[in-house]
């Protein structure tokens, strides 16, 4: 199901402000998106999360600074670094190429526009060939796509509800076919049955078009249902990066951990759970060393001081791991927890 | 226009005794002003009865539009009701601004974003010992101390740490736990959480609903938990009772209603939950949005969206009748002279 990459990033670092003021929001992020893949990027507010995929994009405002890394783009001709790229190429490729699905569709639509001048923008700006008719009918069509009828192409956005909003922004990012859809929280402040219908939409049109998604998110459960790939990030840097299943049912790092039990199950008994002590630090006081060692239950003496890097874990059954985690205890010579060494097959 | 004429069901935890607090009938028709629609109302409640007894955690869940918020303000006796009575320990409630504060002082309320519940320019101290010097008459010495110990109780320790800070100090679920000490200041016997947790970062949400847990083991509180998260309702309530277009659908033992629903409301709202247990892609029965309340369906509220409805459904509303043990939910499958052959599943 998943092919060549698309998008690759290499030790992304983003600051906000510069000099004394200034804090590191992403540390040395590396991902890769590959076609028709779902990566989930999750993690609490402030881990770093949508200020990753708004680095990505380039559509970083100020205070934030790109300070390093690199970002390729698989583009139909050829690749394209997107930090080096010039603003003729950005505006070539955003919404072409790579489209942005923003978190709150009640703010990102503009009030005082119809839909279909907004759905129709991309249009008139990417696909000069087309007249006002075919822009029209492509307008439609993509309102058809999620599920809307055409009887809306002349409402304001105030007239629709907040599911159909949140429609209508996907509908506006598949506009022009990209390759790469971006997802910050777009069903967050949706109910869970308009959240479901939209989400199985996306999915069917995922597979329909062959588009990738990367989506972020706050809600772990949520994304383990959908994603393929998972990255956890905690306070700007990547602490686990795997699969989704394994991720689930066999984590390896102990935010993941902490994070999977801070959701109640619908099933089964009910046990009393913990979540994770403490709260997320604040980017201006980070702890040294590994950031989670305050709340970590199995810290050990070196985490307060030796920043763990992303690396792939010795497995308890030494196949090759294929996931990666940033922790000090999968670095070998450690006893490793039983929460933290589980194997997917033994768990199903 | 729906017909409510069906025995009353009171739903909520059983507990023998009197209920700490107790609504009967309680409805919310707001007035819409203006517009094309000016003159008619906006059936948010109706007919809601509800018992809350000590020592009791009762999940209300549903979807934005469901009522679920406006029921926890009618509880405060923050907007008064249409039609229906409150009763605190048995007895009616009165009007006179000297009953007013008395059930102030035994009702409270957590509001969801305690981002903007506390008051930026005040400390923690001040936010503490202002409900005791007013419902408690207390001074001096003594307000402090109790001040501490309130932060105690909510596992804010030590508590001289927290006293003088002010809430941009604290994190969201500092201040969301400073938010319930507030509410504990007055020694309520109920507590009324509106999303509490919501607006937390995920990893501390449980810290928080643990709390309100344990609030109920030590305290005998009686707590009311609104939430659209039905996993969480599961996790921390005796009763869940479902809302939908301002009526309770369905109410019942908390793990029985989210393992066995009897509503197919209920049943849509927890096949739409997120759940990393799922094998099988999520098959929604029931599609669309929540009606208008201004002119809601007529019977059953949910028959529009219902996969299930039957011709009863459209002309009367379905009476609130026993699933299993003491699991009820108003829907004409469950009356044995209109349900089809089978029974729901």
């Amino acid at each position: 199901m998943t092919g060549e990459p698309v998008l690759e990033v290499r030790d992304l670092c983003v600051d906000y402000g510069v000099g004394k003021g200034g804090v590191r929001a992403v540390t040395d992020a590396t991902l890769t998106l590959r076609r028709g893949e779902v990566l989930g990027l999750a993690g609490e507010s402030g881990s770093g999360k949508s200020t990753l995929a708004y680095a990505v994009t380039r559509l970083l405002r100020a205070p934030g600074v790109i300070t390093g890394g690199e970002v390729r783009f698989h583009g139909p001709d050829g690749v394209l670094d997107l930090l080096e790229a010039d603003a003729a190429t950005l505006r070539r490729i955003r919404w072409d190429q790579i489209s942005v699905v923003f978190q709150s569709a009640m703010h990102a639509l503009n009030p005082v526009a119809r839909i279909d001048a907004q759905l129709t923008d991309a249009l008139r700006a990417h696909r000069a060939q087309l007249g006002p008719a075919e822009r029209r009918e492509r307008a439609v069509e993509l309102l058809r796509l999620v599920g809307i009828g055409e009887e809306r192409l002349r409402s304001y956005p105030h007239e629709l509800s907040g599911g159909m909003r949140q429609r209508v922004m996907i509908a506006m990012a598949l506009a022009l076919e990209p390759r790469v859809v971006i997802m910050d929280e777009p069903t967050t402040a949706l109910d869970v049955v308009t959240q479901r219908e939209i989400l199985d939409e996306l999915m069917q049109l995922k597979d329909r078009l062959g588009f990738a998604i990367v989506f972020i998110t706050h809600d772990l459960s949520l994304l383990i249902e959908l994603a393929d790939t998972i990255a956890i990030m905690y306070a700007g840097r990547i602490v686990e990066l795997a699969d989704a299943q394994r991720l689930f049912h066999s984590p390896r790092h102990p935010y993941t951990l902490g994070l999977l039990n801070s959701f109640p199950a619908l099933h089964g008994e009910r046990v009393r759970m913990e979540g994770i002590p403490g709260a997320p630090p604040a980017l201006t006081a980070l702890p040294a060393g590994c950031a989670f060692h305050p709340r970590c239950p199995f810290a050990l003496e070196r985490c307060a001081h030796d920043v763990p890097r992303l690396t792939e874990p010795a497995e308890p059954d030494g196949a090759p791991a294929d996931r990666s985690a940033a922790c000090w205890l999968h670095t070998g010579g450690e006893q490793v927890p039983e929460p933290l060494a589980r194997v997917l097959g033994s768990t199903l | 226009m729906t017909s409510t004429d069906t025995a009353r069901v009171v739903h909520g935890p059983k507990r023998p005794g009197t209920p700490a607090l107790e609504a009967r009938g309680l409805t919310k028709h707001f007035p819409v002003h203006g517009g094309l629609r000016r003159g008619r109302v906006v059936r948010a409640v109706e007919d809601v009865s509800l018992a809350l007894p000590e020592g009791t955690v009762t999940a209300v869940v549903g979807e934005s539009g469901s009522g679920k918020s406006t029921l926890s303000r009618l509880l405060t006796r923050l907007i008064a009701p249409t039609a229906g009575e409150l009763l605190l320990d048995g007895e009616p409630v009165g009007d006179s601004a000297r009953a007013r504060r008395g059930y102030a002082g035994q009702v409270h309320l957590v509001l969801q974003d305690p981002f903007s519940s506390l008051n930026a320019v005040h400390s923690i101290r001040y936010h503490l010992q202002r409900p005791l010097k007013l419902h408690h008459g207390l001074r001096g010495s003594e307000l402090d101390a109790r001040a501490a110990e309130l932060l105690e109780r909510v596992s804010l320790t030590p508590a001289e740490r927290y006293l003088d800070k002010f809430p941009h100090e604290l994190s969201g679920g500092q201040r969301q736990r400073v938010a319930i000490a507030r509410g504990l200041a007055v020694q309520p016997r109920v507590l009324l959480a509106d999303e509490p947790v919501s607006m937390l970062d995920v990893s501390i949400r449980l810290g928080v609903l643990n709390l309100l847990d344990e609030l109920r083991e030590r305290e005998r509180l009686a707590i009311l938990y609104v939430t659209h998260d039905i996993a969480s309702a599961r996790y921390l309530a005796d009763t869940v009772v479902v809302m939908y277009a301002g009526q309770i659908v369905e109410s019942g033992p908390a793990v029985q209603v989210t393992d066995e629903p009897a509503h197919p409301y209920t049943r849509l709202l927890l096949s739409a939950a997120p759940d990393p247990q799922r094998r099988e892609p999520v098959l929604l029965r029931g599609r669309g949005a929540p009606p208008s309340l201004i002119d809601p369906p007529s019977g059953c509220r949910f028959h529009p969206r219902c996969p299930l409805a039957m011709p009863v459904c459209a002309e009367t509303a379905p009476p609130v009748r026993p699933a299993a043990g003491d699991q009820v939910a108003a829907c004409w499958l469950l009356d044995p002279e209109r349900a089809p052959g089978t029974t729901p599943a």
